[in-house]
């Protein structure tokens, strides 16, 4: 029995690395070809070139995509996390009957099929006369943003002291007042956490962008674009690569934050976001 | 304690009830997550029944005929290209799932049982990748699959083949390794979750009665995590049916699904109501699948036990 274990000891943490390596090597691509100065993406490499990324600014397309992404991320995460504020403060400080279906309609667009989510957004955006712009955009990527901010936020907020708030009630502060100078600094961590995710999301969202956004182009929607046409591939690996770094730059710092919400409050269990 | 103090005054008065309501947890829950909820129903309640009412209509050109019929669903169930992608669709959606639980289940073990205090750097290094864009990572293994590309180019560097290969990328192998990369890593947090929750004194008490490890496994450890896995099942199944991207990238005319006619009928087709039968099909498709693997995998864990 111990040789069992011990062959179970090794072969599970061998088995854990394989797979973060097949779930990283796929990726890691993107920026090794993405430097390299052959036009098409193979081995061997052919020697090291920065030219794919000089190549970026002067293209006036991308600059607006860019921006327009910036817009709609930077929305959507915003109004995101002010609903989800609501929604996991209801949700963690408060029971009421319905909540669960209440809970189950808000978390929906987490298990769907995106295209079933766009499509009906689309209906629904078409029937009532409204043109294709990057609002419509960020109305899906609001909805699609939403669960992920509430358990960022849920986490934050679940094993806060309540007595804090309550001594801060007895001391005559209002409700309101209560929230603005005891409960928001206490969350500030997750909160920002839940914007991050927003936007690291909303950046990184294809078919929203790509149903909704009529003649308004985001950045994966200009990568789409882009796909099509073999020679334009490094750029397209170089613009790839700068998300990536963008999104996991972006993601590490949340996390971090998270993390220390989580310390503020003292929870022991809640690991995930 | 508030709550009960609050309602034994409300019953006390009847006059301060409507007030002392107001001011009742359940009240302050109802305003609070009014403003999500109405988003969620506006956004997403709403139009999903705007897309079946659209499932028994007609549409010609632009105009739309609100006579009810069945037709659009004749189509999506009978006319055998869509009943083709269909299946395929829920085919590959189903191995990908399974797939993807077989390969997260050794590894969300490892990070519960044997993770010790870096457990959480082991979750946020796998979960990553998962965050980073999709569109990417497809884009990514097209790099890999294709004629020119890594697979070919070393197979072909190190001798063991001579000519690069096509059968590697535009099939639906293709797009089921694609789809199990990207959603292996969001397949480990619930298997996770219910194998924290799994009472480590359980396990030992098998062991001191004489399982072995791998019986003590059988009986304890994965029916107590059965919820995990069952959760795990669900989020992969039932998101991946209705992929677009990565069939249209690497799968080919062979691994081209349901999605790719659903988004056809919305744009080059301009047939909202055949899209939106096509959608209502496969999501009711999809749930019986994903029902009937649970009852199946419920079944399968209680006979070994």
């Amino acid at each position: 029995m111990s040789a069992a274990r011990r062959l179970a000891a090794n072969w599970l943490p061998a088995y854990a690395a394989l797979f973060v390596l097949f779930l990283y090597l796929p990726v890691l691509l993107l920026p090794i070809f993405s430097l390299n100065s052959s036009a098409s993406p193979r081995f061997p490499l052919t020697g090291f070139t920065l030219k794919w990324y000089a190549g970026l600014p002067k293209t006036p397309a991308l600059l607006d995509a860019a921006w327009n992404s910036l817009v709609v991320g930077v929305s959507a995460a915003v109004l995101a996390t002010v609903l989800g504020i609501c929604a996991a403060r209801a949700l963690t400080r408060y029971r009421f009957r319905g909540q669960r279906a209440m809970q189950g309609l808000i978390m929906a667009p987490l298990v769907m099929p995106e295209i079933i989510v766009a499509v009906s957004i689309l209906i629904i955006v078409l029937a009532l006369g409204m043109p294709l712009t990057l609002f419509t955009v960020t109305l899906g990527h609001v909805l699609v943003c939403l669960p992920y901010s509430i358990s960022v936020l849920i986490s934050g907020f679940e094993g806060f002291d309540r007595s804090l708030e309550e001594a801060s009630a007895d001391l005559g502060e209002t409700s309101f007042g209560t929230f603005r100078r005891v409960t928001l600094p206490m969350m500030a961590p997750a909160i920002i956490s839940s914007l991050l995710v927003g936007f690291t999301i909303s950046l990184d969202d294809f078919m929203m962008a790509f149903f909704l956004g009529g003649n308004d182009v985001t950045l994966p929607v200009y990568i789409w674009g882009q796909l099509r046409f073999a020679a334009r591939l490094p750029g397209v690996l170089a613009l790839g690569t700068l998300l990536l770094v963008a999104s996991i730059v972006l993601l590490t710092i949340a996390e971090l934050l998270r993390r220390r919400a989580q310390e503020r409050t003292q929870t022991t269990g809640g690991l995930l976001a | 304690m508030a709550a009960t103090a609050e309602g034994m005054s409300a019953a006390g008065a009847p006059a301060a009830r409507s007030r002392s309501y107001l001011q009742s947890d359940e009240a302050k829950g109802y305003s609070l997550i009014s403003a999500p909820f109405l988003y969620a129903l506006a956004m997403l309640g709403l139009p999903v029944v705007v897309v079946v009412a659209h499932s028994f209509w007609t549409q010609t050109y632009l105009t739309v005929d609100r006579t009810l019929t069945l037709e659009n669903y004749r189509q999506a169930i009978f006319e055998p290209i869509y009943q083709d992608l269909l299946f395929r669709s829920l085919w590959i959606s189903f191995t990908v799932s399974v797939l993807t639980v077989a390969l997260a289940y050794p590894v969300a073990y490892f990070i519960s049982f044997h993770g010790g205090r870096h457990k959480n750097l082991w979750l946020f290094v796998i979960t990553v990748p998962f965050w980073t864009s999709y569109l990417l990572r497809v884009m990514a293994w097209k790099v890999v699959l294709g004629y020119n590309g890594v697979l070919n180019s070393a197979l072909m560097g190190t001798g063991i083949t001579a000519e690069p290969s096509t059968a590697f990328l535009y099939n639906s192998t293709a797009v089921m390794i694609t789809l199990t990369h990207a959603w292996v890593a969001f397949a480990i947090l619930p298997i996770f979750v219910s194998l924290e929750k799994v009472d480590r004194t359980l396990v030992e008490a098998a062991t001191d009665l004489g399982d072995g490890p791998i019986r003590s496994f059988l009986r304890v450890t994965l029916p107590l995590s059965l919820p995990g896995v069952i959760a795990a099942l669900l989020i992969v199944m039932i998101p991946t049916v209705g992929d677009y991207v990565t069939p249209k990238m690497v799968g080919g005319t062979d691994g081209v699904m349901i999605a790719n006619a659903i988004q056809a009928q919305f744009g080059r087709a301009m047939n909202k109501p055949l899209g939106a039968a096509l959608s209502v099909t496969t999501m009711i498709a999809v749930c019986l699948m994903a029902g009937g693997t649970v009852l199946a995998l419920r079944a399968a864990v209680r006979a070994f036990r």
